[in-house]
Formats: C-alpha cells, sequence, structure tokens
C-alpha cells in the first residue's frame, strides 16, 4: 500500500516537472532551467519504476537501459551541430517504435482489458509504428543514405488504400487474436509511415518532423492509458498537443496547409525555364564580392541550409566582424523554415556565437532590405525565390519570403547551378541586381575573409 | 483509471500542451522540438513494465526492445537538447558580460 503511495505521488511530482520542463524551455531565459526540470523528471520516472510491483527480468532491463541509452548518449554526443535535425528524428523514432511495442505485447497477450483499454492499444501501436518508420525515412533522408525523393503512381490513392488496410487488419488482429492477424497489422502500420513520408521532401522536412513527434507523443499518451500509467498519459498528451501547434506554425509559416504537405507534396522535376525567367546567372570573383561588401554600408546575411551543410557558421561570424570593425551594418535575416528544421539557422549561428541581437525574424526584417546595400545569400534558396510572390504555377507560391531581391545588391553563395532542393528555379539568380559566387559556403567564405583582410590592411 | 476521469486528464493535458507553447520565439523552435521529443521518452516507464511482467520469451524480447528503444529516446532526447540549449546560455551571458563593461 505504501509502495502505491510512493510510486503514484513520483509520477505526480514527475509529470509537474515535465510541464514545467517544458514551459521553461519555451523562454530563453529559462530554457535551460527547463531542460534540468524535465530530466530530473525523467530521472526520477525511470527509479520509482523500478519497484513497480510484480515486477521481473531487471537483469534484462539493466541490459536494455545501458545498452540503448548508452549508445544514444555517445552518439549524441559526437554527432555534429548541422546533423541534429536527423537526430531528433531518430530519437523520435525510437520512441514510436517503443510504444508500438509494448502495445505489441498488450495486444498479443489479449487480456480483456474492455473494448476502450483495446482499441486505444491498437490506436497507440498503429500511431507508434507509423511514427517509427516515417522517422526511420525522415533520417535516412537528412542523412543522404536516402538521396531520391519518390513518387508512387497514385500517391494519394495508395496512402488511402493502406490506410483503409491498416485499420481493417487492426480490427481482424483484436477480433481474431492470432499472433499471424497481429503481425499482418504491424506490418501494414510500419508500411503505411514509410509510404507516407517517402514522397515528402525538402521544405516540407521540418513539418513532417514535427508531425512525427506530436505522433509520437500521443502513441506513447495512448499507451500510458492502456498501462495505467498518468505519467505517461499527461506527458504523451502534452507533447502531442504542443507538437501539433508547432507543426501547425510551421505550415502556416510556409503558406502550406499540412494537408498538402502531406497530400500534395513539391514535385522534383525542375521546371525547364520556368515562367518569366529572364537573363543570365552572372558570375563575381570572390575580391570582387568582398570589395562590393568592404564599402557598403548595410550588409543582411540570409543563410540557409548551404551553410550547414558547408558548416560555414565560424567562417561567417569571423567575416562578420571583419565587416563590423570598418563600420558595416551586419545583421542576419532568418526564414522560418530555413534549413531542415525550424530554427536550424538559430542553433548554428549561436554554436558560432553570432550575438542574438543581430539575428532577425522574416517579419522584423523583411521591410530593411529595400535599404540595404547587400544582401548576402548562403546557400539558401527557395526562401528567398521571389516566384513565391509572383508566379502562380509555382509550387512554392504563397509562402512567404524574405525580400532579399529587394536589396541593391545581391550576392549568393551556391554549391552549383542546380536548381533549389523544392526543385524549383529561382529568379532572383537570374536578376539584373544578383551576382552568383559558386562553390561550397566555407571555402568561398574563407577567400571572403582573405580577401576582405587585404582589402582592410 | 476510471474511463471518465481519463479522459478529464487527456482533455487537460492537451490544453496544457497548447498552452504551454504558445508563446516560444522561433529562435527556441528546435530546441522546444527536441526537448519534447525527450520528454516523450517517457515511454520508458511504461517499457519497464511491460518487460517486468513478460512471461514468455516473445514479451521478453519486445519488452526488451521497447525498453532499448525507450531508453535510447530518452537519453538521445536529453544530450541533444542539453548541448542545443548549452549554446544559447553560454551566448547569452557572453552578450550580457559585455553589455555590462
Amino acid at each position: 500500500m505504501t509502495r502505491e503511495v510512493v510510486i503514484n505521488s513520483s509520477y505526480f511530482v514527475v509529470a509537474f516537472l515535465f510541464i514545467l520542463g517544458l514551459k521553461g524551455m519555451s523562454s530563453p531565459v529559462t530554457a535551460r532551467r527547463g531542460i534540468t526540470w524535465a530530466g530530473a523528471g525523467m530521472v526520477l520516472a525511470t527509479l520509482v519504476t523500478f519497484a513497480w510491483p510484480g515486477m521481473g527480468n531487471y537483469g534484462l532491463m539493466i541490459i536494455a537501459l545501458i545498452l540503448g541509452g548508452g549508445i544514444s548518449w555517445w552518439s549524441g554526443r559526437v554527432v555534429r551541430m548541422t546533423d541534429m535535425p536527423q537526430m531528433v528524428a531518430l530519437f523520435n523514432g525510437m520512441g514510436g517504435g517503443s510504444a508500438a511495442a509494448i502495445a505489441a505485447i498488450e495486444l498479443a497477450r489479449g487480456e480483456t482489458h474492455g473494448t476502450a483499454v483495446t482499441v486505444l492499444a491498437a490506436l497507440g501501436a498503429l500511431i507508434g509504428s507509423t511514427a517509427f518508420s516515417g522517422s526511420c525515412i525522415a533520417f535516412a533522408k537528412l542523412q543522404g543514405i536516402l538521396r531520391k525523393t519518390m513518387h508512387l503512381p497514385g500517391q494519394n490513392a495508395v496512402n488511402v488504400i493502406l490506410a483503409v488496410l491498416t485499420i481493417i487488419s487492426a480490427i481482424h488482429a483484436i477480433v481474431s487474436g492470432t499472433a499471424a492477424g497481429l503481425a499482418v497489422f504491424f506490418g501494414f502500420a510500419l508500411l503505411l509511415g514509410v509510404i507516407i513520408t517517402i514522397p515528402i521532401g525538402g521544405a516540407d522536412m521540418p513539418v513532417v518532423i514535427s508531425l512525427l513527434n506530436a505522433l509520437t507523443g500521443l502513441a506513447v499518451g495512448f499507451e500510458g492509458y492502456v498501462l495505467n500509467n498518468p505519467a505517461m498519459m499527461i506527458a504523451g498528451v502534452v507533447v502531442g498537443a504542443a507538437g501539433s501547434l508547432l507543426t501547425r506554425l510551421m505550415a502556416k509559416a510556409m503558406n502550406r496547409p499540412l494537408f498538402n504537405v502531406l497530400f500534395k507534396p513539391i514535385t522534383g522535376e525542375v521546371r525547364a525555364g520556368g515562367a518569366g525567367i529572364t537573363g543570365t546567372m552572372k558570375e563575381i570573383s570572390a575580391l570582387d564580392a568582398a570589395a562590393m561588401l568592404r564599402y557598403a554600408r548595410k550588409v543582411i546575411i540570409v543563410p540557409g541550409y548551404g551553410m550547414a551543410v558547408g558548416q560555414a557558421q565560424h567562417k561567417i561570424r569571423e567575416m562578420t566582424e571583419l565587416l563590423e570593425e570598418v563600420g558595416v551594418e551586419v545583421k542576419f535575416a532568418i526564414h522560418p523554415v530555413a534549413g531542415r528544421m525550424p530554427g536550424h539557422m538559430n542553433v548554428l549561428l549561436a554554436e558560432a556565437d553570432v550575438p542574438y541581437e543581430k539575428i532577425f525574424d522574416l517579419e522584423e526584417i523583411n521591410e530593411e532590405f529595400s535599404q540595404t546595400d547587400v544582401t548576402l545569400v548562403i546557400g539558401a534558396n527557395d526562401v528567398v525565390n521571389p516566384a513565391a510572390r509572383t508566379d502562380k504555377s509555382s509550387p512554392i507560391y504563397g509562402m512567404p519570403i524574405l525580400n532579399a531581391d529587394r536589396a541593391q545588391n545581391v550576392i549568393v553563395i551556391k554549391r552549383g547551378k542546380g536548381a533549389g532542393y523544392s526543385g524549383t528555379e529561382n529568379p532572383l539568380f537570374y536578376a539584373e541586381n544578383a551576382r552568383m559566387l559558386y562553390g561550397n559556403a566555407q571555402t568561398v567564405v574563407g577567400e571572403l575573409i582573405k580577401d576582405l583582410k587585404e582589402l582592410m590592411s | 483509471m476510471e474511463g471518465f476521469v481519463a479522459l478529464y486528464i487527456i482533455m487537460l493535458a492537451a490544453f496544457t500542451g497548447y498552452a504551454v507553447i504558445s508563446r516560444v520565439p522561433v529562435i527556441l523552435h528546435t530546441p522546444l522540438m527536441s526537448g519534447s521529443n525527450f520528454v516523450h521518452g517517457v515511454v520508458l516507464v511504461g517499457a519497464m513494465v511491460a518487460l517486468g511482467q513478460a512471461q514468455t520469451p516473445f514479451e521478453q524480447a519486445i519488452g526488451f526492445l521497447a525498453v532499448l528503444l525507450g531508453a535510447g529516446n530518452a537519453v538521445g532526447g536529453y544530450v541533444v537538447t542539453e548541448r542545443m540549449l548549452a549554446m544559447f546560455k553560454s551566448e547569452k551571458n557572453r552578450t550580457s558580460a559585455k553589455k555590462g563593461q
């Protein structure tokens, strides 16, 4: 009896700590405290669970804990800051897989808990498995293991048919109660995650990771109900709700309703020429670009995924400091979906010690481009594509963009002449005031620094 | 747990989730996503119970997998979030120290 009181009151504290932690993480001032609170909650939850009545298999449990925790601890430590998005996807997939595994045991045991419990267990299994396989695909895509974005013919019909088949197999598995039926159900659920995620690419990726995160939360919440565990229930549902909100905010920032993200993926075809693109791409040398920056009064830097790939953030900070030494005003403009995750660019710039107050959101800075001498676009493409404003046939039409093209001069650092990740041509690169600087972002910015130093000596 | 009590808990938790992150600066979106990813690592607790009550070798195997994955979610989520937030922290101190001079 007392043991139950200790366990239950501990879980109560755990739920409180988690909510406090998430609350803390939503403000820069308290963010670190927030993760510490949540971490303390997790440790307490894990420790107290050892005392759960009627448990065995402690040896196996400790091995699994050390193995799973150890590998994750190590990989979370060594991963480069630029690879964080896929790590989040991977860890999220693990959570979904874990929830699905719990459901598998509960369903296979086939004890009659009542309809509500069985249905929620199956729902958790479905969502957890889908989140697991979907996250694995997201990881593989961002890591570059899976390079191609594949489109099945009649993708949406396939999705719907597969979803229906999955639900039918779930009902069959519950009613028949056979192991084979259960295996078929899990097979369908896993396949569903793969099929839904595989055609999604480009700028939609962050939205999908966020959605999968919310789904895992829901699955955890449902399994918490099944296991009669309030800490799991509350934490899972809170994450499910918070994650859904975050997903919606992100989809809104791109002006792509969630429905379109999932069911109308941006096609990978490069539209030859594109509507209304005139002019040619004009190349510029690093030295000319450096001179342009050196004698500007005001420069806005627009970083994108190319900065992450090239690990250029430290060089960029160095260049910024050089420019400021000679009195150039430098600001950073961050599009909400620049990179492969919301805030991706902020994290990288923070890693490179670029001060907060130089970094601005789309709404804060968009008016300023017209009074700017040089916009330096570093490895960004879709987020500065003016076609989003004007070209109704463009797949990204309607997405708010950074008005980089309205500056007097635009310098674009880019790896090659290809189209952006979304596969759409960018008229900005052909504009009269734009100059292209080809190469890996880090190398190119390194050259700029060298040339700037020469100009300043 | 009584069905309706559980429903109330779910409803209140859902509103809490919405309210708690309704005002987040863009700068914290990634860490927050990572942080909420860590929080659902509490699935580890359920996995431990599932493994602890496992009887057959099949249940033990799946339970082992559940704990393995759950621990991965919790630990990995924490490490990654902590690393992101640590950068914000040091940066903040640095700039506020500068301002103080």
